[in-house]
């Protein structure tokens, strides 16, 4: 596989499935506010899913569909940050946070790229997670002073850091300390490749379509 | 032989699947119409990325297209020729007229939250500024929630991409 179908799969499948997470909050989140605004999150992050991986199977002879849901849990590329099954507010708004802000990093080294078809849509992709990320400060500010908030921080930041590729962890280290008011722990990241809570969601998520095989609607 | 003008028509006959006050081309997602013979070569760029109203509005483009003859090859363009700016004018009207305050002109940077926050929004009922931004997010991904203090209306905001 290419380099360029490794990481259009790798930012795929983290939208893919943090979309799903995201969309466990509807109807639980704590007021109706953020039912709506997780909801429609994880519907742009599904929708950038599935046009990440439209472009992906282009180069791979397949179709997004079955790369969202025909492989194994263990073909997944997804970082861990993303699996993680965490129904507790602050560690939502924490993991948010820092996807959001790793993600901003990512996007912008896309738009760069030389390739018109990833730099378009990630320039597409950008419009939208502006909203995002205007989302996430807005909470992160809100929270910030909470000894909860900062607890949820140190455990998901060695995730974290394993959103990026090593060249970028840099200056996402340096974002992230800027924009807090207290440090972040020193500790190896934790990266892509092993799937700690992947097992229940892939599941859940390609039932229909493995109890169905080949069905359309 | 069809004409591009009757494509074009067609087309602006086609209302917005989730918000049918206004029509494809009034939306701005239309890039282009291509007729060769009986073939009409469309190029259609989705507004945002999770809308579900994408595959609504390529059938209906299909459809349209196969009514007055002609053979129809929708694509879709995934880059980042759309934003809120190419909504037409008239769409923008109709808009409103339907409670849905339209879109901000984009400014030459990524809104940001002091913008939203500002008393520049216009109540489509009313008129007043005297608006507040309720959600960011709202019934759909194109929309934020916002509330009027002057009529004592909450209303539906287009958000500018």
């Amino acid at each position: 596989m290419s380099e360029r179908a490794q990481l259009l799969l790798e930012i795929a499948d983290d939208e893919l499935i943090l979309g799903w997470r995201n969309s466990e909050w509807t109807g639980i989140a704590p007021f109706l506010e953020e039912d709506v605004a997780f909801s429609s999150i994880a519907q742009n992050e599904i929708g950038h899913a599935r046009a990440l991986y439209t472009l992906a199977a282009d180069e791979l002879g397949t179709t997004p569909d079955e790369l969202a849901f025909d492989r194994r849990p263990e073909e997944y590329r997804c970082a861990p940050l993303v699996e993680l099954r965490r129904v507790e507010w602050g560690a939502t708004i924490a993991r948010h946070w820092l996807y959001e802000t790793a993600d901003e990093l990512r996007i912008a080294a896309l738009k760069a790229s030389k390739d018109a078809d990833v730099s378009g849509l990630a320039a597409k992709i950008d419009r939208e997670e502006v909203y995002h990320r205007l989302h996430a400060e807005m909470w992160l500010d809100r929270l910030v002073g909470s000894e909860q908030l900062r607890a949820c921080i140190d455990e998901l930041w060695p995730y974290a850091l394993g959103l990026l590729p090593a060249g970028q962890r840099e200056e996402y280290e340096e974002r992230v300390r800027a924009r807090l008011p207290f440090g972040v722990p020193a500790g190896e990241p934790i990266e892509r490749g092993e799937h700690p809570e992947l097992a229940e969601l892939w599941e859940e998520m390609t039932m229909v379509r493995r109890g169905v095989p080949g069905a359309t609607w | 032989m069809v004409t591009s003008e009757q494509i074009w028509d067609a087309l602006g006959a086609i209302p917005d699947p989730e918000i049918p006050v206004i029509s494809l081309v009034e939306l701005g997602v239309i890039r282009q119409v291509e007729v060769d013979g009986s073939r009409v070569r469309v190029e259609f760029t989705p507004t945002f990325l999770g809308c579900p109203a994408l595959e609504a509005m390529r059938d209906a483009m299909d459809a349209r297209i196969r009514e007055l003859g002609a053979e129809p090859e929708i694509r879709v363009v995934v880059d980042d020729s759309w934003s809120t700016d190419r909504i037409t004018a008239a769409g923008r009207e109709k808009l409103r007229e339907a409670g849905f305050a339209p879109p901000a002109p984009r400014g030459p940077g990524a809104p940001t939250i002091v913008q939203l926050q500002s008393g520049s929004f216009k109540c489509p009922y009313c008129g007043s500024t005297d608006t507040r931004l309720e959600n960011i997010f709202g019934p759909t991904p194109c929309r934020s929630l916002r509330y009027c203090a002057s009529c004592r209306q909450p209303f539906e905001q287009f958000k500018t991409i």
